[in-house]
């Protein structure tokens, strides 16, 4: 077992609406062996992903490996909805920055 | 052959949203492969709930008139339907009129002559109120139940329309089929689906291609994208020789602004993708097939809808100050007290101030658990919604001139506390609106609550 950071295996790593009460990340690996690893390990998982953003796992609505895309899908609760009072990311675009420095274990 | 007795139906889509633009070039590329339909998705909910608050697109007037003044002849001369789903942005009936308005002059300027179908996606308050109470209304995802107090506050309410009246209108001899809101893959599947071709693969190519070009390597919104459904499967690629699809690219799609890639829910059913595999058929072309469709038993359109919450004015303002910045915490809670005292007696009570720091997690502001950010400058956005436009001036231009000249402790520049980038420092932005409803409603016709018009030129 070693860590990873997720800026260094990733190839894509994003976040936005899905539609105006979700928000949804994608990290897409950099090739199909370290997505192997990563699933196998579990090692972005519902408890790392709310340590990480400060939410209730409640709040998770989907955690996905998708295998087709070697990608893993995390799908929450938007804190606050697209575009409503004391918003301040209306495409929900750039929530991703920090599953950069995220450390993965696998 | 004729078109209707193909093995296989081709659909062309120059641009990802109408009005983002393609490169005249591809374009002309994908009218060489001989397509049976243009498509085009017009709309979106992701900038937010003002559009359709305001009956006003995203798009810009000129671009979607530049895109249209092409499609259009081109359609025409080669004997094919266009289909544009989401009219206008927003698909409420101000957002379809514009673009009505819009082929009405591109039909005058080039002297042409068509039948157009339009079809309207608002739906009337007191339908709305009478299927809350006939239980036919339900939330979806994380939102309260509808109440009548939401509808009679909603400002336009609109439904994701199927491909029924798409499919309806064509019939019906539409060479341009104008829609309202549209479940996005619509205006791609509804021929295919209407001749008889796999649902299943007819929706999961329009959710490719109402991307267009997005999909490809490089992505792009404002390119074109080729979809060829077969009988069990399909093909996409770009248009464009410096672009590429690939088997991971289209997959990768699949995550693309969903909740979940594996099933893809819809009006009458939801897509899944369990087994359906990507296959790399050239350089640039992918195939798709395997995908199921799983149709519910009962039929639900989704709904959106907003509410005016007031009107807007902010002031940005910066700093570079150390002092200042070690405390502007502080300095924001003493200028927002100072604004409540202030208007304590006025009548104006109703109104939210907020000050967003960019430079110390203004982006984040969401997740105020995630890590601290830093930065030698500040930028703050002074921001008042209130009831009437002229309360939120008076709120943001108190607020903005109080931190000008607000002492805090250990202060040593007593000139002023900003950095004001424009004169006049404050923008006035109109109304603010939000989203209420978000729902889905259960329907027995398809069509019925999407009434088509047609019109000759």
């Amino acid at each position: 077992m070693a860590k990873h950071k997720l800026v260094d295996i990733a190839s894509v790593i994003r976040s936005k609406n899905s539609g105006p009460y979700e928000l949804t990340f994608d990290v897409i690996f950099k090739d199909f062996e370290t997505y192997g690893m990563v699933k196998a390990a579990n090692a972005i998982n519902k408890q790392n992903f709310c340590a990480l953003y400060g939410i209730e796992e409640s709040d998770v609505l989907h955690l996905v490996y998708f295998d087709p895309a070697k990608a893993v899908k995390v799908t929450i609760c938007r804190p606050i909805p697209s575009g409503a009072l004391g918003e301040t990311d209306v495409y929900g675009a750039q929530q991703h920055a920090p599953l950069m420095g995220m450390e993965v274990e696998f | 052959m004729s078109n209707e007795t193909k093995k296989e139906i081709r659909v062309l889509s120059p641009t990802a949203i109408l009005g983002y633009g393609f490169p005249e070039e591809s374009f002309n590329e994908g009218m060489r492969r001989n397509p049976d339909v243009i498509a085009v998705d017009a709309g979106s909910t992701d900038p937010g709930p003002y559009y359709l608050g305001a009956g006003y697109s995203f798009t810009d007037r000129n671009a979607v008139k530049r895109d249209l003044s092409i499609m259009i002849p081109a359609a025409l001369k080669a004997g094919i339907p266009v289909m544009i789903g989401t009219a206008g942005g927003s698909g409420a009936r101000p957002h379809v009129e514009e673009t009505v308005g819009i082929i009405k002059e591109i039909v005058e300027e080039q002297k042409l002559h068509f039948k157009m179908a339009v079809i309207q996606s608002e739906f009337e308050k007191d339908f709305v109120k009478e299927k809350i109470r006939k239980g036919d209304i339900f939330p979806l995802g994380p939102v309260a139940e509808l109440t009548e107090k939401d509808v009679d506050e909603s400002i336009h309410i609109v439904a994701q329309m199927g491909e029924e009246p798409f499919i309806k209108a064509y019939e019906s001899g539409a060479q341009v089929i104008l829609a309202g809101r549209s479940y996005d893959p619509c205006e791609f599947s509804s021929l295919a689906i209407s001749r008889g071709f796999d649902k299943a693969l007819a929706i999961h190519m329009g959710k490719v291609l109402e991307c267009a070009a997005i999909t490809a390597l490089p992505g792009s919104g404002s390119d074109c994208m080729l979809g060829t459904l077969k009988e069990d499967s399909f093909v996409v690629e770009p248009l464009n020789p410096i672009r590429k699809c690939t088997a991971l690219s289209v997959a990768a799609h699949s995550l693309y602004e969903k909740s979940n890639p594996y099933v893809l829910p819809g009006p009458g059913g939801a897509l899944d993708l369990n087994e359906t595999k990507f296959t790399q058929l050239s350089d640039t072309q992918v195939e798709v097939r395997g995908t199921k469709f799983v149709p519910t038993e009962e039929y639900f359109v989704k709904l959106e809808g907003v509410r005016r919450v007031g009107y807007r004015t902010m002031s940005p303002a910066a700093t570079h100050d150390p002092i200042m910045i070690s405390q502007i915490d502080t300095v924001v809670e003493k200028v927002r007290e100072r604004v409540m005292d202030n208007f304590r007696n006025s009548g104006m009570k109703d109104f939210h101030l907020d000050f967003k720091i960019y430079g110390k997690k203004g982006v984040m502001n969401m997740f105020p658990k995630t890590a601290d950010s830093a930065s030698d400058e500040l930028l703050i956005i002074i921001e008042a919604v209130a009831q009437t436009q002229e309360e939120a001036n008076t709120i943001c231009g108190f607020a903005r001139s109080t931190m000008l000249h607000y002492g805090y402790e250990g202060r040593i520049s007593t000139a002023g506390n900003l950095a004001f980038p424009f004169s006049p420092s404050d923008c006035k932005m109109g109304a603010v609106y939000e989203f209420n409803v978000y729902h889905l409603m259960r329907i027995e016709d398809t069509c019925a609550p999407f009434p088509i018009t047609y019109m000759e030129f």
